[in-house]
């Protein structure tokens, strides 16, 4: 089958690679249809995640068509349509019997501290991920749910992640009637956190980036208001002023381990790798955020230790939310808002890709070029 | 400006001006609507019962795993072996090292440099030779407007963008300096000698 696979920093391409394999009874091969690049991919390409081997396939948002099942299958059929969250679990260990999918023990070898993810490296699992014709899901039974008719293939893939993340986020500030909300971030997390903010209730909500049509996203698709951090000396002072000087009831990062702003935060962590991540927004979220708030972090931070401001967070006595999402957690009330028009995940995507291009894909989306926001990935086979 | 007063900011648009503007706004008020909350659950199996304990998947070569989880898990992906010295770098950061030492996420850091010299130097030698610059993908400069979507726009990451190229070549010019100098060193011995 022909695969993306990793080849070094900043560097991957396609290559003709072995059609995984039923390796357990509960299995089943998927027969990718629509993939995606995730801003968490981009930490993996830029070399940022230890235990990221050559020859690994990344992709972690994808939906497709059964090809085959294990013999212990009982819900899905050669022929579905599923669509498949991001997350490898379970549903029978102690964090899957709570509902926290993404923190599931049962699936990960490699780390105790992060649940199984697709095409995320070995220290999410060493499972081979999406952007490629065939993947291998494990407990077929448990993940994937068949895509419902009336959905359309764009905003299945984008159910898969990027919409159940950004929801899931905002869902992590615990926003009350009339707060105000600042997302970190106008990536496809940030947009769909400040879009489903409104949905929490929130009373206004900012974004804030550097980057002009993601803010001009933020804008239209978010109904946001919006902060260019450039354009001010110091962006945390002027979140002080939009708020009166209280600061924000809520702060949600939304950039994660590869944050700009502060040089020496950015290149110690994304170039040197000397840090976990860059905190340079969640530092921004915990100084902007008014005493006794809540700062949700949906941005990905690798392993190690960050240089992070502890004391203000504990002087200010905030509470920190944190996760990777449990995407499937998140579907049935989600699939109600996108049906209801609420939600309209597909708004964002700005390229779709034949998989055969999949370098210029990743070059695209790591260096903005072209306006772009997501991108789809389209196999060769679909 | 007045003392600080224990009311809200006023917001800058009223509760119904948001509920008649913003599609669904509200929809979650109620936390009980949300399926984050609360964070624990209790669903055992997905479907109510209790589930039975997941099946082994048969390993078919050693599989490193951390010394936090006290056994293999029942399932785990098979990507990627580790192989070469990279893997052998791997193995001891696993078996040697937790989750919680630095020494374990730096040698796995330092064993995928390793892999990323010794898998591209090997490539030269196989039938899928790396194509440095083609794997960069920075082809789409010319297609993708890699001049108009950088200047003019205030972009904070675009001083250390060039460092990204330096990344990438770094270490290919460094061996190659180091392989030119062995080789000078070599002819100049053997004309000295
Ligand atoms: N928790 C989860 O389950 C989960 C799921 C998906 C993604 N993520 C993480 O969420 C983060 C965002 O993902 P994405 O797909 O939107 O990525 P993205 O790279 O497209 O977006 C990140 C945005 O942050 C902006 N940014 C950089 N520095 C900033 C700063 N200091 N302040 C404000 N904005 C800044 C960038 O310009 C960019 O627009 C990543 O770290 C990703 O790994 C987490
Ligand atoms: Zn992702
Ligand atoms: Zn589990």
């Amino acid at each position: 089958m022909r695969a993306m696979v990793y080849r070094g920093p900043y560097r991957v391409r396609v290559e003709e690679k072995e059609r995984p394999r039923i390796e357990h009874p509960n299995d089943a091969i998927v027969r990718v249809q629509l993939a995606a690049i995730c801003g968490s991919d981009l930490h993996l390409y830029h070399g940022m995640m230890p235990d990221t081997r050559v020859g690994h396939t990344f992709g972690h948002e994808f939906i497709g068509v059964v090809d085959e099942v294990g013999p212990a299958v009982q819900n899905l059929q050669v022929g579905d349509r599923v669509m498949v969250p991001f997350n490898v679990f379970c549903g029978r260990c102690w964090f899957c019997a709570r509902g926290l999918y993404s923190n599931c023990h049962n699936v990960n070898p490699n780390a105790t501290a992060v649940g199984g993810i697709y095409g995320y490296s070995h220290t999410c699992g060493g499972y081979d991920g999406g952007q490629a014709e065939y993947v291998r899901v494990p407990f077929a039974d448990v993940g994937p749910s068949k895509i419902p008719d009336w959905m359309e293939d764009e905003d299945a893939v984008l159910l898969t992640d990027a919409l159940a993340t950004g929801y899931f986020g905002a869902q992590l500030g615990d926003i009350a009637e009339g707060d105000s909300v600042v997302v970190f971030g106008a990536g496809p997390v940030g947009l769909f956190a400040a879009k489903s903010a409104w949905l929490m209730g929130a009373g206004r909500v900012i974004v804030i980036d550097h980057l002009e049509h993601r803010l001009e996203k933020a804008r239209t698709f978010a109904h946001a208001e919006t902060f260019n951090f450039t354009e001010y000396d110091d962006i945390v002072v002027q979140m002080k002023k939009t708020t009166d000087f209280l600061g924000a009831d809520v702060a949600i990062d939304a950039v994660g381990a590869e944050a700009d702003g502060n040089l020496v935060q950015h290149v110690t962590s994304a170039k040197l790798k000397l840090q976990g991540g860059s905190p340079v927004a969640l530092n921004w979220a915990i100084d902007s955020v008014r005493k006794g708030g809540t700062i949700s972090v949906m941005g990905a931070y690798g392993p190690m230790f960050s240089a992070v401001k502890f004391g203000d967070a504990m002087n200010k006595g905030l509470t920190l939310n944190a996760n990777q999402c449990p995407v499937k957690r998140q579907w049935p009330r989600l699939f109600e808002h996108v049906r209801n028009g609420y939600l309209k995940p597909s708004e964002i995507i700005t390229h779709r890709i034949p998989l055969e291009d999949i370098a210029e894909g990743y070059h695209i989306f790591s260096a903005k070029l072209d306006g772009c926001i997501k991108p789809i990935i389209v196999p060769s086979a679909a | 400006m007045h003392p600080y007063t224990p009311q809200k900011p006023p917001l800058p648009r009223s509760t119904e001006e948001l509920r008649d503007t913003i599609p669904g706004w509200g929809v979650d008020l109620d936390p009980a609507d949300r399926p984050a909350v609360p964070r624990l659950q209790d669903r055992p199996g997905l479907d109510g019962g209790i589930p039975e304990p997941a099946e082994r998947q048969p390993e078919r070569w050693p599989r490193e795993r951390s010394i936090e989880h006290g056994m293999l898990t029942p399932v785990f992906g098979t990507s990627c072996p580790p192989k070469g010295l990279s893997g052998r770098i791997r193995r001891l950061a696993y078996a040697r090292y937790s989750e919680a030492r630095a020494a374990h996420w730096l040698l796995l850091l330092g064993a995928d440099r390793v892999d990323t010299l010794e898998s591209t130097l090997g490539s030269f030698l196989g039938r899928q030779p790396d194509n440095l610059l083609a794997e960069t993908g920075v082809r789409s400069e010319l297609s993708h407007g890699g001049f108009s979507s950088r200047v003019g726009r205030g972009r904070a990451d675009l001083v250390h963008q060039p460092l990204d190229a330096v990344i990438v070549l770094g270490p290919w010019v460094l061996a190659g300096y180091g392989a030119v100098t062995a080789v000078r060193r070599v002819a100049r011995l053997r004309r000295t000698g």
